[in-house]
């Protein structure tokens, strides 16, 4: 399937988070790439998001949105740089 | 970030497949070029569906310009393009995105690289560009099927001058006699019709994913640093 750039999820993720978080530079836990999330490949799958890494294609997060709640697995990003101005 | 709701004010056809239509949405303050909004359409019976969209304006008002090409399987597009009338109302979220924009703050040369309906970030760009008088160098290379497809021809047209170059790339038919047959964007294209790297420009990228990958493997190639090089993909073909 055909991806799209992390920048596409600036709107179900402006529901999360009070900043920008396709801004913030994050760690892949896995190769150690730092960039920001915007440049990550995103997958559309019909229950939510699947974000990968743009360098080694592992998985950087995943977003699924259920009727009561939103799960948010983090687990392949090492630790996010966020822009405070 | 809240929904608002607009309403559409005018419509304009901007290709046989395509459309630009312009809405009006209070508590709107404005976007910055190449931002996008997800646009939620819903059904009667509670159905949703939500569509990302580039925003083609750039300005502080309260009004709102998307371009649309239909997706003959799309669900939305079609909607969007053949069915919906001045006065019909969607619901808007954004602007979104602070990474895919560029700011008349940017002194440095930049690049513009759009396929089809990807024109519709870049064209917000342009306009912005305009607008400030920025005397930033701009250069635009716009691919298309055939010259009907174009979004926004003649205004871009309008708009070259010292500060905006505007190159063409037909992909299916090409205008009678023009020197380059049609095909697909290649290597040699972005070589000639292209700010060089060695030039230090900041590049968009925006189009179909594979029109996307072929542009910017094109460039880190021919020597751009891939960071420097902003893209958005659609999806699809």
């Amino acid at each position: 399937m055909d991806h799209v750039d992390g920048n596409a999820l600036a709107g179900p993720l402006s529901e999360l988070f009070r900043f920008d978080l396709t801004t913030a530079s994050g760690r892949c836990q896995h190769c150690g790439d730092v960039t920001v999330l915007a440049r990550a490949m995103v997958y559309l799958d019909p229950s939510g998001y699947v974000v990968r890494c743009c360098v080694c294609d592992d998985v950087l997060f995943t977003l699924v949105t259920g009727p009561e709640h939103v799960w948010l697995d983090l687990s392949g990003i090492a630790g996010l740089q966020i822009p405070t101005r | 970030m809240s929904w608002h709701v607009g309403t559409v004010v005018s419509t304009n056809t901007e290709s046989p497949s395509g459309r630009s239509i312009v809405f009006d949405v209070p508590g709107w303050t404005g976007n910055l070029a190449g931002q996008h909004v997800d646009v939620r359409l819903s059904a009667p019976d509670g159905y949703q569906a939500v569509r990302s969209y580039s925003i083609a304006s750039a300005d502080s008002s309260q009004r709102v310009q998307l371009a649309v090409d239909k997706l003959p399987d799309g669900e939305v597009s079609p909607y969007l393009v053949d069915d919906l009338q001045v006065g019909d109302q969607v619901e808007f979220r954004g602007p979104l995105g602070g990474w895919f924009v560029w700011k008349p703050t940017q002194a440095e040369p930049v690049q513009l690289i759009g396929g089809g309906s990807g024109i519709v970030p870049l064209m917000a760009m342009v306009r912005a560009h305009a607008a400030s008088g920025s005397s930033a160098r701009f250069r635009l290379l716009y691919s298309v099927r055939t010259a009907d497809d174009a979004f926004f021809a003649d205004e871009l047209q309008a708009l070259v001058g010292p500060a905006f170059e505007l190159d063409w790339l037909y992909t299916r038919e090409t205008p009678s006699g023009w020197p380059r047959p049609a095909g697909r964007i290649t290597r040699d294209d972005l070589t000639s019709l292209t700010i060089a790297a060695a030039d230090n420009p900041a590049v968009f990228v925006c189009g179909p994913t594979g029109f996307v990958e072929a542009v910017a493997t094109h460039l880190v190639a021919l020597g751009h640093d891939p960071v420097g090089v902003k893209t958005e993909r659609f999806g699809g073909k």
